[in-house]
């Protein structure tokens, strides 16, 4: 019996180093099947920026473009549309876009370069389902007091016209805005907004 | 000719007796309590279904192409062109449904009669992995068709493992393999959905079977039939497995497969519940359809999900709650401290959570599959108590939130109600 239940030290130690060496081969063999799954460099390499034509924007209404797979939404907001940002701001989350994501330049009231023209991914910070344009005469169905934004069908989340999420939305922040320039009055530049692209 | 094939059998019966012996363990001497009922069947159906998708899916394989470019039309390719492609394809999205049902079904049995409770912790928690398992099949074969509902369901649920705070963008980045839900996805979503996630799934149904013909079945009574054995040691309240429940299961799958052949020809997307209407609309990036539910087998959870309001800036709570609310079944076993097994024997404490149980789960269910502004039509008497405090748009979130609060009540308050239950005696051999 005793001798049963002496132990070996150095093949206990053979048993454990092997275990070991074993257990890190293993790791490092998932290493590529891991790195595998990861987005490839041809998908790296599809993030280049998409120049897009304006000019046909009329007052009021918006353009969906795609960029990187996303829809990005350009809207030409009237003087209407702007002094609507201005009565909502009390019932915002993140009425001056401090937690949320958009360009040093587009970080102010209309969240934009130039007022009147809005750039922003049309994806919903909340689980990424794209909202859908909802008017100021949609007052049947958002309510009374409705100035005109975006509504995300998903979740429920309301954005207004320069996409801040109104409190009490699944969403937490405002919608992105990705880097831009405008190239001309009518041709603007979406993904890259560094000087002499 | 009877002896020659006699003779052939104990040729190979000498060379390989495992399977005789198998036979014996898991079938002709395995001894189930004589007195399964109705509830009893959906165990061995769950296990019919998992055949029919697997035999359909082979199938559909040689057809189906997983490109975001030939996906959908690959689908419709199956579905006009292919011979027998659309019967093919209709028993696998109605096998996927009715694998749900019969799943559902069958755990509601172990909620009914205890099957869950020691000695069969593990038979349990087995049965939770396989339905993780299935939910996560279930996901990954939604996407295939890329429809509009295939895609923007897979955007939003990637996106659910989003929010889990520091790592999650990295994590839904590693399971999109790309920014943007793409062929990348869909072509390991695939890969997934055809080997991976199956093998898993058979796995774990053989430790679910072997798990239970080393314990042994519970039964409507909750009695273990093992206490009371006669001179040869066989339980008296058992009967083998085969030829009773043999012949039992096979009228139960035959009515079955009566009602999966109805719904197969007649109503294969069964007014949308089955296969959604958007569906049919080829995926567009850049557009989400008006109104997206997933399907119904996950519109409880979903409807937990959409209840919880964001916390601190961040709707990773509402993501923790319908993870928790799948993932606190695997504690159930623990949960439960009551001293009878059967709902026969339990108090009106159990009875009572249960019911409110299964109703929270079924009010969830269906408002998961309508929008949120679900009831807004029904308005309050103007300046009624209850046109002051709710909204009539909210009014679905809040029975959400309600029910919410009753799914999480039955597991949290379990430990409690299930202690101070009035339980009846037990009686020492099963009932008829």
């Amino acid at each position: 019996m005793s001798e049963q239940k002496k132990v070996d030290k150095t093949r206990r130690n053979l048993v454990v180093a092997t275990t070991v060496v074993g257990g890190a081969a293993s790791v490092g063999a998932a290493v590529p099947f891991v790195a595998s799954m990861l987005p490839s460099e041809r998908a790296k390499a599809a993030g280049a920026p998409v120049e897009v034509d304006i000019s046909s924007i009329a007052p009021g209404e918006m353009k969906v473009f795609e960029w990187r797979g996303k829809p990005v939404w350009v809207i030409r907001r009237t003087q209407e549309m702007l002094a609507s940002l201005k009565t909502v701001t009390g019932k915002l989350t993140d009425p001056g876009s401090k937690d949320s994501t958009q360009p040093e330049y587009a970080k102010n009231e209309y969240r934009s370069l130039k007022p009147d023209v809005v750039v922003m991914e049309g994806v919903c910070t909340h689980l990424g389902c794209s909202p859908q344009m909802k008017p100021a005469d949609a007052k049947d169905e958002m309510g009374a007091d409705w100035g005109g934004g975006f509504y995300c069908a998903c979740h429920g989340s309301k954005f207004d016209l320069a996409g801040r999420v109104f409190r009490g939305a699944p969403a937490p922040t405002n919608l992105v805005v990705p880097p831009y320039q405008f190239l001309s009055d009518s041709k603007l530049l979406i993904g890259d907004d560094t000087k002499g692209a | 000719m009877a002896s020659r094939l006699m003779a052939l059998w104990d040729w190979f019966d000498s060379r390989m007796p495992s399977v005789a012996e198998e036979w014996r363990k898991h079938a002709a001497e395995y001894y189930a309590p004589k007195n399964f009922n109705f509830w009893y069947y959906f165990g061995v159906l769950s296990m019919l279904v998992l055949v029919i998708q697997i035999v359909s899916g082979i199938f559909l394989t040689m057809n189906y192409k997983p490109d975001a470019g030939l996906a959908f039309g690959s689908v419709e390719y199956i579905m006009r062109d292919v011979p027998g492609g659309w019967i093919i394809r209709y028993i696998h999205s109605t096998g996927a449904s009715a694998f749900f049902v019969v799943v559902y079904l069958h755990m509601f049995r172990a909620l009914l009669y205890g099957s869950h409770k020691e000695p069969r912790e593990l038979i349990w928690i087995f049965g939770v992995l396989i339905y993780l398992s299935l939910m996560a099949e279930a996901f990954l074969g939604y996407l295939l068709p890329w429809g509009q509902m295939s895609y923007w369901g897979a955007q939003v649920i990637v996106n659910l493992f989003g929010v889990i705070p520091f790592i999650g963008p990295d994590i839904a980045l590693w399971i999109r393999g790309d920014y943007v839900v793409s062929d990348a996805t869909l072509n390991r979503f695939f890969a997934l959905h055809v080997i991976a996630i199956p093998l898993v799934l058979l796995g774990l149904v053989v430790a679910h079977i072997l798990a239970l013909h080393d314990m042994g079945s519970n039964n409507p009574d909750g009695i273990e039939i093992k206490k009371t054995k006669d001179a040869n040691g066989k339980p008296l309240d058992g009967i083998p497995f085969h030829p009773y429940y043999t012949v039992k299961d096979t009228v139960g799958a035959i009515v079955f497969l009566a009602i999966f052949a109805i719904v197969m020809f007649f109503m294969p997307e069964l007014g949308g519940y089955f296969l959604e209407h958007n569906n049919f609309i080829p995926a567009d990036p850049l557009k989400t359809p008006e109104h997206i539910a997933p399907l119904w087998y996950f519109t409880p959870f979903y409807s937990i999900l959409r209840a919880v309001p964001p916390l601190f800036n961040s709707q990773f709570p509402g993501v923790l709650a319908m993870g928790i609310a799948v993932l606190i079944l695997f504690f159930l076993p623990w949960l439960d401290r009551s001293p009878v097994k059967s709902i026969r024997y339990r108090g009106a404490y159990y009875k009572g959570a249960l019911a409110l149980f299964v109703v929270a789960f079924l009010i969830l269910g269906y408002l998961g599959i309508e929008p949120t502004t679900v009831w807004g039509q029904f308005s309050a008497t103007e300046g009624s108590m209850m046109d002051r405090v709710l909204d009539t748009k909210d009014r679905a979130t809040w029975v959400a939130r309600l029910c919410t609060i009753l799914y999480f009540a039955f597991f949290i308050l379990m430990p409690w109600y299930t202690a101070k239950d009035k339980t009846k005696p037990v009686p020492d051999r099963v009932t008829m």
